[in-house]
């Protein structure tokens, strides 16, 4: 009896082992594959949408790689859960394109991989603050290398619009307790904004949830999808991400 | 447990350890493909986001 109780609890004792590392280092890779495809579908079907009805203003950027500066398209927030974009960072890697849900919600959202938007703040191109969350590491790792930016980095938020380029400015490290990151204009709640921000937050330090490490970053430029432009006026420096020439 | 298990297997050793093998392989495969996803889903180890 005693030997049995003892192979059993082994036995369990190695599952919960095989059970850390397969999440680890297993339904990772798993789940990021499948973000990436998410991802990729929608950029496919917003450009046979794009294809179906021709721009009213063609070639307001002849250059692809010219972003326009002009006010860029805003998208009204969607219903809870629902995915409206995809995020494109060129430092994490060219298969790196995950997809964005509205809300913040652990189930819904999180725990899905998918990097969810503060419904609080703003939307992508609006004047304020753009901010979203994901896991860092576990549910597909969605900010794996937020530490990894470094200045000027690029980062494209996607919607049906279009490309919106912010370039990563700085990292901080707050409390959970820390919603400054979320105002406007990030930690300065008394001031109305003028600026369009992008922030992101994950868990810190890696594997725990002690602290969030917060990446910020400016609004450069927005590229128009664009049927009559190569690429659907994708910036070719991910091009091949979002037309998933570039996954690995 | 596993010495009754191995007793009640027919046939020579190699038989039984072959036997052993596959039992071995559905198990980790039942874990991984359908009883680990099930489960993570239920566990939310870190915390992502502020003031949550």
């Amino acid at each position: 009896m005693v030997g049995i109780i003892g192979e059993l609890l082994i036995t369990s004792g190695l599952v919960v082992l095989l059970f850390i590392g397969w999440q680890l280092w297993f339904y990772d890779g798993i789940v990021g594959n499948e973000l990436q495809q998410q991802a990729n579908a929608q950029s496919q079907r917003w450009n046979e949408q794009a294809a179906a009805t021709p721009s009213p203003d063609p070639s307001e950027t002849p250059d692809p790689d010219e972003p326009s500066t002009d006010a860029p398209p805003v998208q009204a927030a969607p219903a809870n859960a629902q995915q409206f974009g995809m995020l494109v960072v060129p430092r994490w890697g060219a298969d790196y394109y995950r997809p964005i849900a509205q809300g913040v919600g652990v189930y819904d959202v999180l725990n899905k991989g998918e990097l969810g938007h503060y419904p609080s703040t703003q939307m992508p191109g609006e004047v304020g603050n753009f901010a979203i969350a994901a896991h860092r590491t576990t549910k597909g790792g969605s900010l794996h290398n937020i530490h990894e930016l470094q200045l000027g980095d690029h980062i494209y938020v996607e919607t049906a619009a279009g490309w919106y380029l912010y370039s990563f400015r700085n990292l901080e490290y707050v409390r959970a307790s820390g919603v400054g990151v979320l105002d406007p204009v990030p930690q300065d709640p008394s001031t109305a904004p003028s600026e369009r921000y992008i922030t992101l937050t994950s868990c810190n330090p890696i594997l725990t949830s002690v602290e969030r490490i917060i990446a910020y970053g400016v609004y450069e430029g927005f590229f128009p999808r664009d049927a009559s432009k190569p690429g659907f006026g994708a910036p070719q420096e991910i091009a091949a991400t979002v037309t998933g020439t570039g996954a690995a | 447990m596993y010495g009754a298990l191995w007793r009640v297997l027919p046939g020579p050793w190699w038989v039984r350890l072959l036997i052993l093998l596959v039992l071995l392989a559905a198990a980790l495969a039942a874990l991984v493909f359908w009883v680990f996803p099930w489960v993570d889903q239920f566990i939310s180890l870190q915390e992502v986001t502020v003031d949550q």
